[in-house]
């Protein structure tokens, strides 16, 4: 359930909160999306969109962590491997 | 292969005639005046200009191919092609599946009353320049017009008559264990362009149909003497159906590894968008070469010097006669049935 | 695509999995509670890479699945009204109600259009105010705030010709239910990132420790799912049972506070009852009474009926994780993706469904093992 996929705020439009609508860049493919939901969010931004609404904001340092996570793991790997 | 752009202005006058009528499929004066000024006009050469009912010609000594298919797409008009040129190109390229050179179309037509007669003159040139560029002429035709709300705007039919010249039979009783699979392209863009403009699903993109004539690879592979053991142009259920078909009309197991089929990245994103499968998304102008495994390479080389499979790769091989299934291997390395796709491709949320 | 493709990067998937190799030391059964991550398990198998010890479970989270027959007739009557147009998503097309489908009821005449989002119906609307526009409004709580803003700018604009068929459900009640069953086998979950990322995690808490079982928040990506189960295990292993944010680049624990103050507004919480489960009180959402004109079920004057499944379809066990598909004698013979009979081989994310295009060929390989 819940196919929602990241792009990033192209343009924004509409001066209303609840009738604020972004064109999101898809990698090249660009959509109308809803941004009532994350007043917040501004051009440059990523957002997840879920049929035509972003709900929420991309935390860009949150999305490293999983990969800093498995960098040390390699790096802890070696360290056991090299200790006697 | 870009189309080129409509130029001519429209020989029946648009003034007095906007919109196709009844009376033009009539079999009098009207439908006379729209054989000769639009079809005849447009298709011209020899054989056609004789305008008996049925064209007459000598072909070259060996097998004759034969296909036919018709076409009901809509948009009529989609970025890269339109039913026309998209009528052209199936055709032949159905009858360089079998490694013909492709010769003689026929094209019938069905227009629903009220179709405006500049998309009509549109779609005839647009025939004519991809027969052209094909070298293919268009020998006989049909004409129908139907009551309005019966047809759609526009069906095309085509059936097309090419020469076997070579002495290699290709079908999917031919695929041996080992063979390698190719593709002669990037997947997804006809029916990723499609979607694109389709009514309440309309994204911007640049996404154009692949819609192109991929005879001459075909034939320059023969000519340079690879062992083709089948072919199958993709269509309508994508690389899921064609691999499917073959792999149950030839009675093999096939893997193939999906980070070697190519997909383009805007394609990829447009079908994550709407939660569609890449391999599941009609093509037009690519198709799958089985070939051995010794041939592959050199195969490649002489597919990726043509513009029409410049992106042609290696996505697995025919593994073994077994009960006929389809593999393909994720990121993940992990293998799981590469399924036929069922009915319509539809957009979804889950 | 960024944020998206990187996180399917093999390489790395297979080093989660070896760190779940490695911390696991006993056996642990594990429920994703939702489709769309039963679906990137399947696709990319990624419960191959699992130690044997780990049992992936896959929840009722898939709306097309639980949608009650009853609900999908109630579309079907309304969408064969020539007055009408009747607009879904894409899911819900080919789910067969007791002896049709929306498809079908194309074919016949009926005006069934595809909409990606709810707004679009809203705009059919107003183009054609000659007709009624229904839409067909089924989804978690992630799709809710779509719904909601719908019937809201619906609303505002004084529209009369608009109305939806709403079935709604929410995931926490589905999850209480699925735990209080005296049978339940599942340790932990792998709560379902996007209803999160609009509800937030709180509503999980009390789960957590009512039933002492570590709820992962986590997202639908391979290496989303491969730490949400990582997270997991270790949790499982010394004996936590907390809730944990896997998917924190797209949820915060509050949630979306806009998204949950516009459902408030809109919708109330009613019975619900789940295709496989039956009713779950609290468990879904319907319109407020502000907005009852724009209820379909009460403007075409449904009436409510029961349908009765086929007897053989044990879709209400699988969707409680307690038997698998290919334990169904119906599986892959009498009922198909073609010919389903249940809520668990309708749509791709049910788990019949899933289990039947990517994975038949092993199926008999599976049923002889046991």
């Amino acid at each position: 359930m819940c196919l929602a996929i990241p792009g990033k705020v192209l343009s924004i439009s509409g001066d209303d909160d609840l009738t604020r609508m972004g064109r999101i860049d898809f990698s090249g493919v660009v959509k109308q999306a809803s941004l009532a939901y994350v007043p917040e969010v501004v051009i440059g931004d990523y957002v997840i969109v879920h049929v035509g609404f972003a709900l929420s904001k991309v935390d860009e340092a949150e999305a490293q962590k999983v990969f800093e996570y498995l960098k040390q793991m390699g790096e802890l790997g070696e360290i056991e491997e090299k200790s006697p | 292969m870009k189309a080129p752009e409509f130029s001519a202005a429209c020989p029946i006058p648009i003034s007095q005639y906007p919109h196709v009528l009844m009376a033009h499929g009539g079999g009098g004066k009207l439908m006379h005046r729209l054989l000769e000024d639009v079809f005849g006009k447009a298709f011209s050469n020899p054989i056609l200009d004789t305008r008996h009912d049925s064209a007459q010609f000598t072909v070259p000594p060996g097998r004759l191919a034969m296909t036919t298919d018709s076409y009901v797409v809509r948009p009529i008009f989609f970025p890269g092609g339109d039913i026309g040129s998209m009528a052209i190109h199936g055709t032949v390229n159905d009858l360089a599946m079998s490694g013909a050179r492709p010769l003689y179309l026929s094209c019938g037509f069905i227009i629903e009353e009220g179709l405006p007669m500049e998309t009509l003159w549109r779609v005839v040139c647009s025939m004519r320049d991809a027969a052209n560029i094909c070298g293919v002429q268009i020998v006989t035709g049909d004409t129908k017009v139907v009551d309005k709300g019966k047809g759609d705007g526009l069906f095309i039919n085509t059936a097309g008559i090419g020469v076997i010249e070579h002495e290699q039979i290709i079908s999917p009783q031919n695929v041996q264990p080992g063979d390698t699979v190719i593709v002669s392209g990037d997947l997804g863009r006809h029916g990723m362009a499609i979607m694109a403009v389709r009514e309440g699903l309309q994204f911007e993109s640049t996404i154009e149909s692949d819609s192109a004539p991929v005879h001459e690879p075909v034939l320059d592979l023969i000519k340079a003497g690879i062992e083709v053991h089948c072919l199958r142009d993709l269509t309508r259920g994508g690389l899921a159906s064609a691999l499917n078909e073959i792999a149950e009309a030839a009675g093999v197991k096939i893997a193939v590894e999906q980070k070697l089929i190519p997909v383009r990245e805007d394609v990829h994103a447009a079908c994550e968008m709407l939660g569609l499968d890449p391999l599941h998304v009609a093509n037009e102008g690519r198709f799958v070469a089985f070939v051995p495994e010794e041939d592959s390479q050199r195969a490649l080389e002489i597919l990726r010097r043509h513009e029409v499979s410049a992106g042609a790769a290696r996505i697995g091989q025919a593994v073994e006669k077994a009960a006929p299934l389809v593999t393909v291997k994720s990121a993940l390395g992990v293998s799981r049935i590469l399924d036929m796709p069922s009915g319509e491709q539809l957009p979804r949320i889950c | 695509m960024k944020f998206l493709d990187e996180y399917r990067d093999g390489d790395l998937a297979q080093k989660l999995a070896a760190e779940i190799h490695r911390v696991t030391t006993k056996p642990w059964t594990i429920m994703e509670v939702c489709g769309g991550q039963t679906h990137a398990i399947v696709k990319f198998g990624i419960d191959e890479l699992l130690p044997k010890q780990i049992t992936l479970i896959h929840g009722p989270g898939c709306p097309v699945c639980v949608t009650p027959l009853e609900v999908i007739d109630q579309a079907l009557e309304i969408a064969a009204r020539p007055e009408v147009i009747f607009t879904s998503f894409g899911d819900m097309l080919r789910v067969p109600g007791s002896t049709t489908d929306l498809l079908a009821v194309k074919a016949k005449g009926g005006d069934v259009r595809i909409v990606y989002s709810p707004l679009d119906a809203v705009k059919l609307a107003e183009e054609n105010p000659s007709r009624e526009v229904v839409f067909f409004g089924v989804g978690f709580e992630t799709t809710a705030p779509a719904t909601a803003m719908a019937v809201f700018q619906a609303a505002q604009k004084g529209l009369k010709n608009f109305s939806l068929l709403i079935s709604h459900v929410l995931v926490p009640p589905a999850i209480e239910a699925l735990m209080s069953s005296p049978n339940c086998r599942v340790q932990a979950f792998l709560a379902a990132g996007h209803v999160c990322a609009v509800m937030g995690y709180e509503e999980y808490f009390p789960l957590a420790k009512k039933y002492r079982v570590p709820i992962v928040v986590t997202g639908f990506e391979p290496l989303d799912i491969l730490q949400g189960v990582l997270l997991t295990v270790q949790q499982l292993e010394s004996g936590r049972a907390e809730v944990e944010n896997q998917y924190a680049r797209a949820v915060c624990r509050a949630g979306n506070q806009p998204a949950q103050n516009l459902v408030k507004k809109v919708f109330t919480v009613v019975p619900r009852k789940w295709r496989g489960i039956g009713e779950i009180p609290q468990s879904g959402l319907g319109l407020s009474t502000a907005y009852a004109a724009f209820d379909a079920a009460k403007k075409f004057k449904l009436t409510d009926h029961r349908v009765e499944e086929p007897a053989e379809c044990i879709a209400g066990l699988i969707l409680q994780g307690l038997k698998k598909p290919h334990e169904c004698p119906a599986f892959g013979t009498r009922c198909t993706p073609e010919h389903p009979f249940g809520a668990t081989m309708v749509s791709s994310e049910g788990a019949c469904a899933a289990y039947y295009r990517y994975r038949r060929h092993d199926m008999k390989e599976m049923a002889g093992a046991k």
